[in-house]
């Protein structure tokens, strides 16, 4: 049938079964609204383009399948970039859809025309330009395609305006999902036997363990070699709490991890790459601990640290083939919990604890800061998908907009675990969630500083170089009111449990400005 | 301890607009140094070839083979066992020579297989086509009679034999 670019985008999109998508307009995009007002999708109208980028990537991360962000020309589509890095560092999948200036006037610095395909290349899978409305068929089920195989990443599709009014011939496809890729035997087995051999094995988990819904496999596996397991901010979720030999979330903070590890004989990693934020590292080098690595990404494999042994392929796959091959054993055959729980207390981890316990199943977010590391250490997360957190990027702001998206994914009451600084960078986005009834509950771990900043700075003992105090003394509460949400203040002399739970006795969203000590934690 | 050599690093891709900065990209965000870079069209018109000069150690060429080998555009990676392969590029190159100077230039010309394509009253332009070391070679003998200006391709290769890159390609579908 005959159809408009704009009508055939959406068609395209309703194909691959997209339900919402999150997005702010724009002249260069004006035909995609006209489309999407007729059709089965919700758009959810963001403050700001980042919000929607944010967003999208919330809703990929809650759901597993690709989030679609719509963004106009110029600075709709420049705005875009930090969550488009966000999803490649995090191996996220994601098609972005930005307009761009008509064809004709692609390249004559037009108004609110950027390149945003060469501006985007670093920070996506991959990028396409369509340059006829018989494209734009094909361009979207090849970016789900590659945004939702292998390595998970975003894929951005920029249509210039006029492609979007002209007419082309669209037949409605069956929508293909690629295979995953299957893991060779061969390593399979040599897997199998240098896990047989090792006597004090470490497994840590990432990303990628959870993106593949290797969870189930890769805790039956820890279950029969008796190994603890570490996880990354990523990989929160793959380990329940409960289980005995879980080691928490790796992280400088973590000295039984990091004991554990510099004692083991084999280090497997799932799905989990080898980032500089950590030290902990240094000792597999150091004391030639074999490194068995599970990744969907040859590209990972003795990137930064050479492996014993690679399977690449989807995790699911490569441990469901293995577990038949892996021998039960008794207990585990060494001692790796010398060490007292050394895991930090203070005021923002107890009412992180608070909220979680209070909240259940609860889907949390958080920005970046002091806070995210007590989230990490704290939020009680028990299965995967449920713990949203900018981990490689490490990009403050991401946590309102990823928690609207999550909560479009699943109807899930959704916790942002955030600061004064970070939330300061997209609180806009609170008008979004009023709007759209979202039941958020904002925790505003407010010490009037940068809290991680203020660690870093105090450590350099450089004098007067400190910006990290705010001092800004706002109302966050009366602000929450002014955007049409609850608000809450919590000073530092109310009991944690107790103003915790009168706090979220009321409607939602709610912001709770929690009052913190302006050291806490330094 | 750097262990770094020349390597060739052949690469089959799309033939479509934004794969060479993608893929130059690639080079430039990872730190990867590129030698030489040619760019040209294959026997098929979808394909391009692109063939990349780089110094590097065993490790690194391994990670830039895996890193290229999962882009979208990319078709085939090959990289190259310098052994078993013809490399060759062109050189274009301006020379200060005058008078008495010419006929020794006239003795390198033969000596190397070189053209004069071009001599005015106090220069010359040559052109070599050789391996790489035959060019780098003949660069440093002509600086001492002062090169004024030089063009050089990079270098083209193909593995010697009867193989190809887009049939290792089509046997692998």
């Amino acid at each position: 049938m005959l159809l408009s670019g704009a009508n055939i985008l959406v068609a395209a999109l309703e194909e691959q079964g997209v339900r919402n998508i999150f997005g702010y307009p724009g002249a260069s995009i004006l035909s995609v609204y006209d489309a999407l007002a007729l059709s089965s999708i919700r758009h959810v109208l963001t403050a700001h383009e980042q919000g929607a980028c944010f967003a999208a990537e919330g809703y990929a991360r809650r759901s597993g399948r690709a989030g679609v962000v719509l963004a106009t020309s110029g600075p709709g589509a420049t705005n875009l970039v930090t969550g488009l890095a966000d999803a490649y560092m995090d191996s996220i999948p994601l098609v972005a859809v930005t307009g761009n200036v008509p064809l004709a006037q692609l390249g004559h610095d037009s108004f609110q025309e950027v390149d945003i395909f060469d501006v985007s290349m670093p920070v996506t899978k991959y990028g396409i330009i369509v340059k006829s409305a018989s494209e734009i068929a094909p361009a979207v089920r090849r970016a789900f395609a590659l945004a939702e195989s292998g390595r998970k990443g975003p894929v951005l599709i920029d249509i210039p305006s006029d492609i979007l009014d002209c007419a082309a011939e669209y037949e409605p496809a069956e929508q293909e999902r690629p295979l995953p890729l299957s893991p060779s035997e061969t390593d399979i087995e040599r897997a199998a036997a240098l896990i047989a051999a090792a006597k004090k094995p470490v497994i840590y988990a990432g990303g990628g363990a959870a993106a593949a819904g290797a969870e189930t496999s890769l805790m039956k596996l820890a279950g029969l070699i008796k190994a603890p397991v570490v996880t990354t901010y990523m990989g929160i979720g793959c380990c329940p709490p409960d289980y005995p030999h879980f080691l928490g979330v790796l992280s400088d903070t973590n000295a039984k991890a990091a004991a554990a590890i510099a004692e083991c004989d084999l280090f497997v990693t799932v799905g989990a790459r080898f980032n500089s934020r950590y030290g902990a590292f240094g000792v597999l080098r150091k004391k030639r601990i074999p490194l068995l690595q599970f990744d969907s990404d040859r590209a990972e494999i003795d990137k930064n640290i050479l492996a014993a042994l690679s399977v690449v392929g989807d995790a699911a796959l490569a441990l469901d083939a293995l577990l038949p091959l892996v021998a039960e054993k008794e207990e585990a055959e060494w001692d790796y919990t010398s060490l007292p729980d050394m895991a930090e207390e203070n005021r923002g981890t107890r009412i992180i604890r608070a909220l979680t316990r209070e909240l259940g199943d609860v889907t949390v977010t958080t920005d970046v800061g002091m806070h995210q590391e007590w989230a990490a250490h704290n939020a009680i997360i028990r299965t995967p998908r449920r713990f949203l957190t900018s981990g490689g990027l490490g990009a403050m702001g991401f946590g309102m907009g990823a928690a609207i998206g999550a909560h479009f994914a699943s109807g899930d009451t959704c916790l942002v675990v955030t600061g004064d600084g970070s939330f300061n960078m997209n609180m806009n986005e609170l008008t979004t969630a009023v709007k759209h009834h979202v039941p958020l509950v904002v925790a505003v771990m407010n010490n009037n500083a940068l809290g991680m900043i203020r660690k870093l700075q105090t450590a350099r003992k450089v004098k007067g170089s400190g910006v990290n105090a705010l001092y800004l003394n706002v109302d966050y509460a009366a602000l929450a009111r002014s955007m049409g949400a609850r608000g809450v203040t919590v000073t530092e002399e109310e009991d944690v449990d107790e103003a915790v739970k009168n706090a979220l006795d009321g409607p939602l969203p709610v912001v709770i400005d929690f009052k913190l000590p302006i050291n806490t934690g330094i | 301890m750097d262990n770094s050599t020349r390597q060739i690093i052949s690469i089959l891709v799309n033939n479509q607009p934004g794969v060479l900065s993608r893929i130059a990209g690639l080079f430039s965000r990872r730190g990867y140094n590129i030698d030489g870079l040619t760019v040209c069209a294959t026997e098929d018109d979808s394909w391009s070839r692109m063939t990349i000069t780089v110094n590097a150690t065993p490790a690194t060429v391994k990670q830039i083979v895996a890193q290229l080998e999962k882009q979208e555009d990319v078709v085939k990676v090959m990289d190259f066992d310098p052994v078993k392969v013809a490399t060759r590029e062109l050189l274009l190159i301006k020379v200060a020579a005058g008078g008495a100077k010419r006929s020794e230039i006239a003795d390198l010309i033969a000596l190397f297989g070189a053209k004069a394509i071009d001599v005015t009253a106090e220069s010359m332009m040559l052109e070599l086509t050789g391996s790489t070391d035959k060019v780098d070679n003949f660069v440093r003998i002509l600086g001492e009679y002062g090169i004024l200006e030089m063009a050089r391709t990079g270098g083209a290769a193909l593995e010697r034999g009867a193989g190809s890159l887009a049939g290792s390609k089509k046997s692998e579908d």
